[in-house]
């Protein structure tokens, strides 16, 4: 069972993690912003800003989800069934936390009701706090290596997956997203919520730079120190630390790119330590899914490929647009004039008017 | 009930709950990109007015859509792994294209629009909202193509290595032909379920006195849109029954009911036939006209059918022992609501085209009552079609290739599934109740008034726009 990986097969290995990795760079600051939302606006407009700065693009962000799955799906069988059956409840937990995140943007703004959006801050915040976590403890699951048998079949429970290795692994991703998404959330607005976005980002980026190196440090005394391994583990850590240093020189641009830098780079840590694996069996080293047994035949990886190297630029092109088309910054400003009538009144009574 | 009986459950509710809004968004994508079409060829703020209120019910049912579909995808790996394994390599590549070339452009563009009111040009923006409507229809198309599969299996080889099927041919998968019939038939049960719900909530408004113009023309637009996508709908179908008599003949055998093969088979008009999965009992109770069946199936006045005795022998002895017949009870009923529901829906469509062409519309209140039931049946028909279809190839969930009961994950036991299911059918029902309330909320406010002056014109104030959605 143990042959070397075919070209193609690399390819799409490769291809599956820069999926991943392009998903946890966008919808990291996605669930970031989640999180924050309640924790940091102040008040309604703040609140609708903050929305707004992902409101046109958190969906096609989430997609990043669905095609990495898709690819595993498609060009590794079996890696997506044992994983995704094994990681049963886990990934139940993850799915009911997208499904509330996902409708509370939508759902926000459609009642003008303090009470209602209230609900929906908390659905935000929480839906997104528990799928960035749930994310670092399924990977480092996958890393880490699950009982599985002959037949692949894995056999863990929820709590088997909740060792310290994963919840380390989950609180990193956590605190990473929760730090890119202030740093993306200083970037894209004005006035006093970027000034408190910017606190946070000030302390959670080293947070995430620590909690990284401690993740990455233990995932490298497991797996040994060799080279693909350690570049990127770096290089990720280095990220982290670039990224602080240049959000406290207001170079917010910078360090944002700084942080999805290390957000690409420990998802290449990941995959670089599966390597070649891509589900370890800790019951037996011989049981574990490869690159080589668990993709699909050459066919389907000659048709895939066609098809990922026609649309991927595409995608990438107008998802590109996309962000050049929202660049503006957001204000005050851009809110002025009667929202809803009670809005108004809300203003006027509060005293806070614009 | 079993772990695999939960699962199956878990699946349908899922899915079905799934489909009451894929097919709204769809239709809903079209109609609001025709009005958009229509305010940026003529200017009227009336199209303006309309497309605003439209994309709001747009933009709720594709925001459960989205949410719910995540699911979908996710499942077939939870709940489904031996499946997922066995047929990967063919069903897996249409799910990544679905994601790469169709979710990708509707999940972007759908955000372009909503946020895109007052920044982008005129043209750009009228794009983006059908570039989300064709996306919506290309998703529609792949995920097709994967059921395709698992009904009428092509472009593959069975590796007996691995015990795995594998692709052998992309193209004969990207036009099996039940599968092309299928996308079709959806589609256009799509752009009813659209139109239907146009109509219904038109219709509603124009009781209440409230629509005003935006009803009125709404109205006037989806009629003849959704009388002509029901009857294509049912015209495709017709196509699909005569091609499933040899793909599936299980499936059309029990839809009509027909225990025993024979000349001249009479057409059941009602029966008690059994929900179980038993092969067919042979004292139906049934209300038959004689010869019509074969006149339908065979356009001849003594044509032979095959009934579920001829095909049961004919499978036991190609596949081996076992139970080749689903449930005779389930198939009859839902392909009748479906066909019952798609009838009614096109006589009530007939009827409103009839009546804007006497210019009768506005004064016949009975017919907006009666337009009320476009909310309904277009949900009937489409979950009555699927269950029928999925149902139907049962024991099979690749025809011919795998069993239903050789293909659930052995390793998520009862009490997981059990737990996961109540865990959805709790968020599912939460969802659908702000759904509905939402929706009915924005019929209460009714489209903006067409006196007072559009609130902004999109290219002059972007920012009250851009509340639209949040």
């Amino acid at each position: 069972m143990h042959s070397d990986p075919g070209f193609l097969q690399i390819v799409w290995f490769v291809l599956v993690g820069v999926l991943w990795a392009g998903f946890f760079i966008l919808e990291g600051f996605d669930f970031g912003v989640g999180i924050l939302v309640k924790a940091l606006a102040r008040d309604q407009v703040e609140k609708r800003m903050a929305i707004h700065t992902i409101g046109p693009v958190w969906d096609g962000n989430e997609v990043w989800l669905i095609v990495a799955g898709g690819a595993m799906f498609a060009a590794f069988p079996l890696w997506y069934a044992s994983a995704f059956s094994g990681f049963y409840l886990a990934f139940f937990l993850l799915l009911a936390a997208l499904i509330v995140r996902g409708v509370s943007f939508e759902f926000w703004g459609k009642v003008d009701s303090a009470r209602w959006r209230s609900v929906w801050e908390w659905a935000m915040a929480i839906g997104s706090g528990a799928a960035a976590l749930l994310f670092g403890v399924a990977w480092a699951n996958l890393i880490h290596g699950v009982p599985m048998g002959a037949a692949h079949v894995v056999h863990v429970s929820l709590l088997g997956m909740l060792h310290p290795y994963a919840l380390l692994g989950g609180v990193t991703t956590l605190v990473l997203f929760l730090a890119h998404g202030a740093s993306f959330l200083s970037l894209r607005v004005d006035g006093d919520l970027r000034k408190r976005a910017g606190a946070v980002d000030r302390l959670a980026t080293p947070t995430a730079a620590l909690l990284t190196a401690g993740f990455l440090v233990w995932t490298l005394s497991d797996h040994g120190w060799a080279a693909q391994v350690l570049i990127p583990a770096l290089l990720a850590i280095c990220a982290l630390v670039a990224a602080t240093v240049l959000n406290r020189s207001e170079r917010r641009a910078a360090g944002f790119g700084a942080s999805a830098l290390a957000i690409g780079m420990l998802t290449a840590t990941f995959m670089t330590s599966l390597y070649p694996d891509v589900l370890p069996s800790t019951t037996n080293a011989a049981y574990s899914l490869t690159i080589a047994n668990a993709s699909s035949n050459h066919y389907t990886l000659v048709v895939m490929t066609i098809v990922a190297v026609i649309f991927v630029p595409v995608v990438l092109a107008y998802q590109g647009w996309t962000y050049w088309v929202f660049r503006h910054r957001l204000g005050r400003d851009d809110y002025e004039g009667p929202l809803t009538p009670v809005a108004v009144i809300e203003h006027m009574t509060t005293g806070r008017g614009h | 009930m079993s772990a695999l009986d939960f699962a199956r459950l878990q699946f349908a509710i899922t899915t079905l709950f799934h489909f009451i809004f894929v097919p709204m968004s769809i239709g809903l994508a079209l109609y609001v990109a025709i009005c958009q079409t229509r305010y940026h060829r003529s200017g009227d703020e009336v199209w303006l007015r309309a497309t605003r209120f439209w994309g709001k019910f747009l933009l709720i049912s594709m925001a459960i859509g989205v949410v719910t579909g995540i699911v979908q995808e996710f499942q077939f790996g939870m709940n489904w792994s031996l499946f997922s394994r066995y047929v990967g390599d063919i069903f897996g590549a249409p799910l990544a294209m679905e994601g790469l070339i169709a979710f990708f452009l509707e999940s972007t563009f759908i955000g372009l629009w909503i946020f895109g009111w007052g920044r982008l040009p005129k043209r750009i923006h009228l794009a983006t909202i059908w570039l989300t409507a064709i996306a919506t229809m290309l998703s529609a198309y792949f995920i097709i193509l994967a059921n395709g599969f698992m009904q009428h299996p092509v472009g593959y080889t069975v590796n007996h290595a691995t015990g795995r099927a594998e692709l052998t041919n992309i193209f004969a998968v990207l036009f099996n032909p039940i599968a092309l019939l299928g996308f079709v038939h959806t589609v256009l049960g799509a752009i009813t379920t659209g139109g239907m719900l146009v109509i219904a909530i038109s219709g509603y408004l124009m009781l209440r006195g409230r629509g005003g113009e935006v009803a009125a023309r709404s109205m006037r637009m989806a009629l003849p849109f959704a009388l002509v996508a029901v009857s294509l709908t049912m015209f495709v179908g017709d196509s699909q029954g005569r091609v499933l008599v040899n793909q599936e003949p299980m499936k059309m055998a029990a839809a009509e009911a027909v225990c025993n093969s024979g000349h001249g088979q009479s057409f059941s008009i009602f029966s008690v036939a059994g929900f179980t999965d038993n092969p067919c009992p042979n004292d139906i109770s049934s209300i038959r006209i004689p010869h019509l069946l074969s006149l339908i199936e065979d356009l001849s006045w003594n044509g032979n059918i095959r009934g579920i005795d001829q095909i049961q022998a004919a499978e036991r002895a190609q596949y081996g022992p076992g139970n080749y017949v689903p449930p005779v009870g389930v198939e009859y009923w839902t392909f009748r609501l479906m066909i019952g529901a798609g009838m009614l829906m096109a006589l009530i469509t007939l009827v409103g085209v009839l009546l804007v062409r006497r210019r009768q519309l506005e004064r016949a209140r009975w017919f907006k009552w009666l337009a009320l039931l476009g909310v309904p049946l277009p949900i009937l028909a489409n979950w009555c079609g699927w269950i029928f279809t999925e149902v139907g190839r049962q024991p099979w969930v690749v025809f011919g290739l795998l069993k239903t009961a050789d293909a659930n994950s052995p390793n998520v036991g009862l009490g997981s599934i059990i737990f996961t299911l109540a865990g959805y059918i709790v968020i599912y029902s939460v969802l659908i109740a702000t759904g509905a309330w939402l929706m009915w909320r924005e019929v209460g406010h009714g489209p903006e008034s067409d006196d007072a002056p559009t609130t902004q014109p999109p290219g002059a104030a972007p920012k009250p726009d851009m509340v639209m959605a949040y």
